[in-house]
């Protein structure tokens, strides 16, 4: 095995090892704009103007209104510009203990279904990691994996596949 | 076993008896083999008393025999003659004809019903191979067909036909406001007949015979809380929840006794391959790593699994004792290789296998030994689920063309492949049956 390979295979191992346990967190506090004491919020708190409490800030604050993040090809690992993202709906989970959501991870058509399956469930852990490390807690949050079943988008191209290989989160309640 | 849970049994609606689409086998893209057996199929002579049956027989067994490209057959157009009976065979015509056998036949009338009479005649002998007859209710004309076909192919080639099959697939047909209606569905081997086991909003995927073509297991996501496995009794119409785990329950498919089911469940945390006593209800683990792990496949006798992995990477196939072991890698070439499919005698895998953006199906033939030889039987570049004949003569596949998915049938050496139209939406995830006795 010549050496690119190699380091791409434990690249790829690492990111497998990622998907099932919680050490991905790291990536995390190099984003964070205040400290990283995010597992602490408290009902009242409020992060930059947000007030978490609130459950209309689901429809109006940016960072909550966004719910998706993409990913690169056969890839799990959480790309930097969804941190913010994922970062203020954990966040909010923690503000709000009766919110539930289902993180749905999606993968491209390529390959096959069962595969893909397994794929979605990674990029869904992954994204649950990151909530946890920002406050949410594991019954807050049900993975699910649809892997190709549900595209957003139907053409055999590079533009449709991207927008397809993701992770949505869907809120089943509110608060 | 906490989440098992117990057999409900749940009645399904059956949503009539069959389909009114037409479909079938069309689009031969046919390249010709020289190896091919050449045999005519004179159409049989009308000689009942009631108004002919629309079945063509001789069509339906000359698409049989052709579509392995074991067999080559010529169009009605340019047959010599047109005997339907023994004596009326006049062997050097034939054999200028370059014709090695010849089939010829008729449908009388009986009390009941109908009763087909065929004779196979082998031209360079210049004598008869056989003459049987067998009865016909009416309707019954394709599945009569097929049997002949069957009893051709057997006599001629000593391999078991598998004309009689069924297959059953998925269907997805796109609704407005972007909703989509799902069904698994049950046909002829040649896509005809098709009926509809089960339908819904939500997806269906990887459909899967039981060895007694009773039931089928599948995967489908009609519970909101994730997807769950269950086995469908088509005859009684009924079907039972066989897991329900959180997170992935996925690729069942059943051990050659029927006794077991292999498939994959993420309740772990991540896929893994297990094995279900369909008997005990009880789990058996059989991968434990951070990988991928799942489309189990049983190799023939029950001892042995293979099953996609991406342990080292980017997936591949592996290969582990049924009782749980050390897997080993039984794929070498190929960056990308999953979806094993395994013949009859284990030794032909027919997998999806990827390369860049074009994933084509390929097959894998152990014979001598080693890590065996590769042949791609598709063109790519979305072609996925292959599935084997239960004789391995055919593997059936789906593909997409433009954005829709099709379903081809091509004989193992790839030499010709045959669309499975579905005029009405994608189809995919085609999963041939067994033998019906």
């Amino acid at each position: 095995m010549n050496t690119p390979i190699r380091a791409l295979v434990i690249a790829l191992a690492l990111a497998g090892l990622g998907a099932c346990k919680k050490e991905v967190v790291k990536p995390i506090d190099s984003v964070e704009p205040n400290g990283g004491d995010t597992a602490q919020v408290t009902p009242g708190d409020t992060d930059g103007g947000i007030d978490f409490n609130d459950p209309t800030s689901l429809d109006t604050v940016p960072c909550l209104v966004s719910r998706l993040a993409y990913f690169d090809l056969d890839q799990a690992s959480v790309k930097s510009e969804a941190m913010e993202m994922i970062r203020c709906h954990g966040k909010y989970l923690a503000a709000n203990a009766g919110a539930r959501i289902s993180l749905e991870g999606h993968a491209d058509e390529r390959g096959s279904r069962e595969y893909n399956l397994g794929l979605g469930e990674r990029r869904s852990n992954a994204v649950r990691d990151l909530l946890l490390a920002n406050g949410g807690s594991s019954e807050q949050i049900n993975v699910l994996s649809y892997g190709e079943e549900r595209p957003i988008c139907t053409e055999s191209d590079d533009g449709c596949w991207s927008q397809n290989r993701r992770a949505e989160i869907r809120y089943t309640a509110k608060q | 076993m906490p989440r098992l849970l117990a057999c409900a049994l749940v009645l399904i609606a059956l949503l009539g008896p069959a389909v009114s689409f037409a479909q079938g086998l069309e689009i031969p893209i046919y390249k010709g083999k020289e190896a091919a057996i050449p045999i005519a199929i004179v159409p049989f002579a009308w000689e009942a008393a009631a108004m002919p049956d629309d079945t063509q027989i001789d069509q339906i067994v000359r698409a049989d025999l052709n579509r392995t490209a074991q067999f080559r057959s010529p169009l009605k157009g340019d047959l010599p003659s047109m005997p339907a009976r023994g004596a009326d065979v006049n062997y050097a015509q034939w054999k200028q004809n370059n014709q090695d056998f010849i089939l010829i036949g008729r449908v009388l009338g009986t009390e009941s019903g109908y009763r087909v009479e065929f004779e196979l005649h082998n031209v360079l002998k210049g004598q008869s191979v056989f003459a049987k007859s067998l009865p016909v209710l009416p309707g019954q004309f394709r599945m009569i067909s097929h049997q002949i076909a069957d009893i051709v192919y057997e006599e001629i080639l000593k391999v078991r036909g598998a004309f009689s099959t069924r297959i059953a697939y998925v269907t997805a047909k796109r609704l407005p406001a972007g909703k989509y209606e799902y069904a698994i569905v049950v046909a002829d081997w040649d896509g005809f007949n098709p009926v509809r086991v089960v339908s819904s909003s939500e997806p269906f995927l990887s459909p899967t015979w039981s060895p007694d073509g009773k039931s089928l297991a599948y995967v489908s996501f009609e519970r909101k809380t994730g997807p769950a496995i269950f086995v469908h009794n088509l005859a009684t119409v009924s079907r039972n929840v066989l897991t329900s785990f959180k997170g992935i329950n996925g690729a069942p498919v059943f051990s050659p006794d029927g006794r077991r089911l292999a498939l994959t469940l993420s309740r772990s945390g991540n896929p893994e391959i297990y094995t279900l006593d369909l008997a005990t209800n009880s789990l058996t683990q059989l991968t434990r790593h951070f990988s991928i792990d799942t489309e189990a496949a049983w190799m023939p006798g029950g001892n042995s699994i293979m099953f996609t992995s991406d342990r080292a990477g980017k997936p591949q196939i592996y290969a582990l004792p049924a009782g749980g072991g050390t897997p080993e890698r039984v794929t070498s070439t190929g960056e990308y290789n999953s979806r094993v499919n395994v013949s009859y005698d284990g030794r032909l895998l027919a997998m999806v296998q990827g390369n860049r953006n074009v994933y084509r199906i390929a097959v894998l033939d152990r014979e001598r030994g080693g890590s065996g030889t590769v042949r791609m039987i598709s063109p790519g570049p979305m072609d996925e689920s292959p599935s084997f004949a239960p004789n391995a003569s055919m593997i059936l596949y789906a593909a997409r063309e433009g954005n829709r998915g099709v379903l081809y049938a091509a004989p193992a050496d790839g030499s010709v492949r045959y669309r499975l139209a579905n005029p009405d939406g994608d189809i995919r995830e085609p999963s041939w049956g067994p033998y019906r006795n």
